[in-house]
């Protein structure tokens, strides 16, 4: 049975206590539960209609933030189903409880566990109730074409395929096994009779889609595998996609928005005096947290709010500072309780026993971050006849709802969400943890009888976020004559949103483990932030393991592959990026080479990275990764989702850094938080292994390794072992 | 204030407060939205559109600063249906992942190579200065050399 997280506890929590023993019998058939057909559409499963002009129609539950899900879900239910790739149209699933993602509940819950056909229905149905009961529509954990595409769309279009065979057998008599499904025709070679799904969709829809169809060999796929072109390019090149920032609506006004600058603060005082009269101004309004403007153009509107007399308390945290934290950190991993993760022979011992020549430590730091998505967090309301309609990006339009609906205090039914598609998400857009921009929105439409659409400015984005968590971590290996770690003992801190600890645990083969987290809390609001846990363990971990490699006086590649002898995934993966990057080659004065491994979300990456420090300055001029991910859906969207995921992490290692002084973030737009441009951006090479594993996650796996490959090129460049993120503060430091 | 500007070709006037910047005027007063605010302080680019041919981030820029008479393009008037050649690249590419920052990337793109259709690489660093989060810069870059491959080959010899 695969191990069960505290993430999955969290997201289909309520499962075995919430009612839902239901007897097999009454089960429905999740399937089954579709919007009605009409002259135009037919819907044969949940996920996909058949139009009248032979057109499919696949509803897509999960959320496009440009990690190119509506291509990819898609082709592998069109896969299944035999449609005609070019007859493919692609909608957002509606925020309705039937849209539900219940597959990706029974994925983080259950894991790679197939359930007995027996079972089947009755465990989606389970599933499927249990995440309407959460409101999950959610697209986080790199989950969507593992979980969702695995066992929701290819499942979804194998059934339908089934069923329209079954409606040409019967009206040709036939036996269904004569007939086969091709480019959205279903024929019967020995007769010659062929058609269309069009013409056979209402009979298919008469059958009950089946929970356990046969699905295609991997040999026979037409569609997966092939670098199909993105079926969102023509309206993100031409600039009609509209984002929530983009929404026009008739009357509608525009939000601008001043929080109370510290965590936790409340709106103490407001006097409208001064701002009321200004051009285009139509309402002052004060949050419980904020003040706002209303207006006939988003500049009015904000710069009214910025000359808004207004007070607020500093909730308690005006002296709350992040260096002072570091430093409370590093006393509770002195002094503080842990809570032990992974216990395996005796590290402490091992320790304790060991030459103090042979005993490494380290602490390692990583800071705040923010996510700082391209769109600032927008959202449209609209609150009329005592309903509330809801517009936004988001990554769970769901929990979306559910949230607006609490906000408002309406019943769920009394609350229309739209989905549109995000500038960004990274996490910032799983509203159901980080919602407070729609709770904004949905409080100023509240106030007001016209639809709204609230526009954060950067600075508020980059200061109201919900971060990712700062952490400290310290290591203490021993190791033998031959420089091999005997004991690895590692005690980090955690301050939430850390549900994941397995992200701590090594694929090295060590003897002695142990592994513990001290809980610390602090006023600052953290969340999901792309690749979660993994993105600081990541680096803590292959950044230690290489600190050992060059005490042992070893080859940080050989060490690695000693050490992963019963992991030929990983070793197959660093030898490859080693062997791209051109491990063994020399290299110029200045130059280094780094590498790194991590597995997260199902897939395992290997990043090489090749760094100079010539001329002043740190340049990275290359990154290769090796990605097994078991199998690809579409090559160049995972290519393109790795070299994202480098980006975003180089991005927060080079630069990245939320500190908080007062109780309120120093950061406040791209000037004091930096990114990566294309003048920095390195080569990037990658190369996959199809490994036929277990497939697993893209949009996230390509950041955890990427910090870690660089601080090691640093080092091996001859510059500073990098313990503390980010590099550009470090490297200063050092010529300063 | 009034002044006189040509949008994508149309006649406009402009009756609003001088302060108010360029972009604010296209997306909200105009209803041209491809121009995207992303920071309003000129660092991130996606706010790109042309003033007289030049590449100009508008979040920053006021009316009052904007001259009679000045020819305003944004990715709406670049070309119709998305058949710029920049656009082209784009799609070939596949370069956008959220799309967010591209209406900006391909304003400064077009307006780059309008000027020099066959860039250096320093050159290209240097003027394309537009933040993607979504780190599709690779791609960006693979399409920009496309544009100069084709520029250098559509040039006549020497």
């Amino acid at each position: 049975m695969a191990k069960l997280t505290r993430r999955a506890f969290m997201i289909s929590g309520g499962l075995a206590g919430g009612g839902l023993l239901l007897g097999y019998a009454f089960t429905p058939n999740r399937l089954a539960l579709r919007a009605p057909a009409t002259a135009e559409r037919v819907w044969l499963t949940s996920w996909v209609s058949v139009n009248a002009d032979n057109s499919s129609t696949i509803l897509v539950p999960q959320a496009e933030m440009g990690q190119g899900i509506f291509t990819a879900l898609p082709m592998m239910l069109a896969e299944e189903m035999e449609a005609d790739w070019d007859l493919v149209k692609v909608k957002p699933a509606p925020a309705e409880g039937i849209y539900v993602t219940d597959d990706i509940a029974q994925g983080f819950t259950v894991g790679e566990v197939q359930a007995p056909k027996s079972l089947q229905r009755f465990l989606d149905y389970a599933f499927y109730k249990a995440a309407n009961m959460k409101h999950l529509q959610l697209t986080g954990g790199s989950s969507s074409v593992r979980f969702t595409g695995q066992w929701g769309m290819r499942v979804a279009g194998a059934a339908a395929k089934e069923m329209l065979i079954q409606a040409a057998a019967t009206r040709w008599g036939v036996a269904p096994a004569t007939c086969r499904a091709e480019r959205s025709q279903v024929l019967h070679d020995a007769s010659g009779r062929q058609a269309s799904f069009a013409e056979l969709a209402t009979e298919a829809a008469r059958f009950k889609p089946s929970l356990t169809p046969a699905l295609k060999d991997p040999k026979d796929y037409a569609l997966r595998g092939k670098p199909l072109q993105r079926l969102d390019l023509p309206d993100k090149v031409a600039g009609t996609l509209r984002y929530a920032v983009d929404l026009q609506l008739d009357n509608m006004k525009t939000a601008a928005i001043r929080h109370a600058p510290c965590f936790g603060g409340e709106t103490l005082s407001m006097n409208s005096d001064a701002v009321r009269e200004l051009p285009g101004v139509h309402d002052v309004l004060r949050l419980p947290n904020a003040v706002a403007v209303t207006a006939d153009n988003y500049w009015r509107a904000q710069q009214a709010v910025s000359r808004l007399d207004a007070e607020f308390t500093e909730g308690g945290n005006g002296d709350f500072n992040s260096e002072q934290m570091f430093k409370d950190l590093a006393a509770v991993l002195d002094n503080g309780k842990a809570e032990v993760d992974l216990e395996q022979g005796d590290g402490a011992k091992a320790l304790s026993q060991a030459a103090p020549d042979k005993i490494m430590e380290a602490e390692y730091r990583a800071p705040f971050l923010a996510h700082a998505t391209m769109e600032p967090m927008s959202c449209a309301a609209h609150h009329h006849n005592g309903k509330l309609e809801v517009w936004a990006g988001v990554q769970d339009p769901l929990g979306t709802r559910a949230l607006a609906a609490r906000t408002a205090g309406l019943d769920l039914e009394d609350v229309v969400f739209h989905p549109l598609q995000m500038g960004g998400g990274f996490g910032r857009r799983a509203a159901m943890f980080c919602g407070n921009f729609i709770e904004d929105a949905v409080r100023v439409a509240m106030q007001v009888s016209y639809p709204v659409k609230l526009i954060w400015s950067r600075e508020e984005d980059m200061q109201h976020d919900y971060y990712r968590p700062a952490m400290l971590s310290r290591f203490r290996a021993a190791m033998d004559e031959q420089g091999q770690p005997q004991a690895w003992v590692n005690r980090y801190t955690d301050l939430g949103v850390n549900e994941d600890v397995a992200a701590a645990f090594i694929p090295y083969s060590v003897e002695h483990q142990q592994i513990a987290r001290t809980p610390f809390e602090t006023p600052v609001p953290v969340s999901y932030w792309r690749s979660v846990e993994y993105s600081y363990q990541g680096f803590f971990i292959e950044s230690f393991i290489d600190e050992l490699a060059h005490r042992a006086g070893a080859d940080p590649l050989a060490y690695r592959l000693k050490l992963l002898a019963h992991k030929p995934r990983h070793q197959a993966l660093l030898q490859l990026a080693a062997e791209k990057i051109g491990w063994a080659s020399p290299l110029p004065d200045g130059a280094g080479l780094g590498l790194a491994v991590v597995k997260s979300f199902g897939s395992i990456v290997a990043q090489a990275a090749r760094v100079s420090l010539a001329q002043g300055g740190l340049r990275v001029e290359k990154v290769v990764s090796a990605v097994d991910p078991g199998a690809l859906i579409n090559p160049a969207i995972a290519r393109a989702q790795i070299e994202s995921g480098i980006i975003y992490g180089m991005t927060a290692a080079l630069y990245g850094a939320i500190d908080i002084k007062q109780g309120r973030v120093a950061q406040s737009n791209f000037h004091d938080y930096p990114m990566v441009r294309l003048a920095t951006a390195p080569r990037m090479e990658t190369h996959f292994i199809e490994s036929g594993e277990t497939i697993g996650g893209m949009g996230e796996v390509g950041t955890p390794p990427i910090a870690p490959a660089l601080c090691n090129a640093v080092f091996a460049a001859g510059g500073p072992r990098l313990r503390r993120l980010p590099i550009a503060a470090q490297l200063s430091g050092q010529t300063a | 204030m009034a002044l006189k500007l040509t949008v994508n070709g149309a006649a406009k006037t402009v009756d609003v407060e001088p302060e108010m910047p360029l972009l604010w005027f296209l997306r909200d007063e105009l209803g041209l939205t491809a121009a995207k605010y992303g920071c309003g302080i000129a660092a991130c680019g996606a706010c790109t559109v042309h003033v007289n041919g030049k590449a100009v981030r508008s979040c920053v820029l006021p009316l009052a600063a904007v001259e009679e008479g000045a020819e305003v393009t944004t990715l709406e008037g670049l070309a119709a249906r998305g058949a710029h050649p920049v656009q082209q690249a784009w799609v070939e590419h596949q370069a956008p992942q959220c799309g967010y920052c591209q209406p900006g990337m391909i304003m400064a793109v077009a307006a780059l190579l309008k000027d020099n259709p066959n860039p250096t690489e320093d050159e290209v660093n240097a003027q394309i200065t537009n933040i993607c989060r979504c780190g599709s810069y690779q791609a960006v870059r693979a399409a920009i050399e496309s544009l100069r491959a084709k520029a250098t080959s559509a040039a006549p010899a020497a």
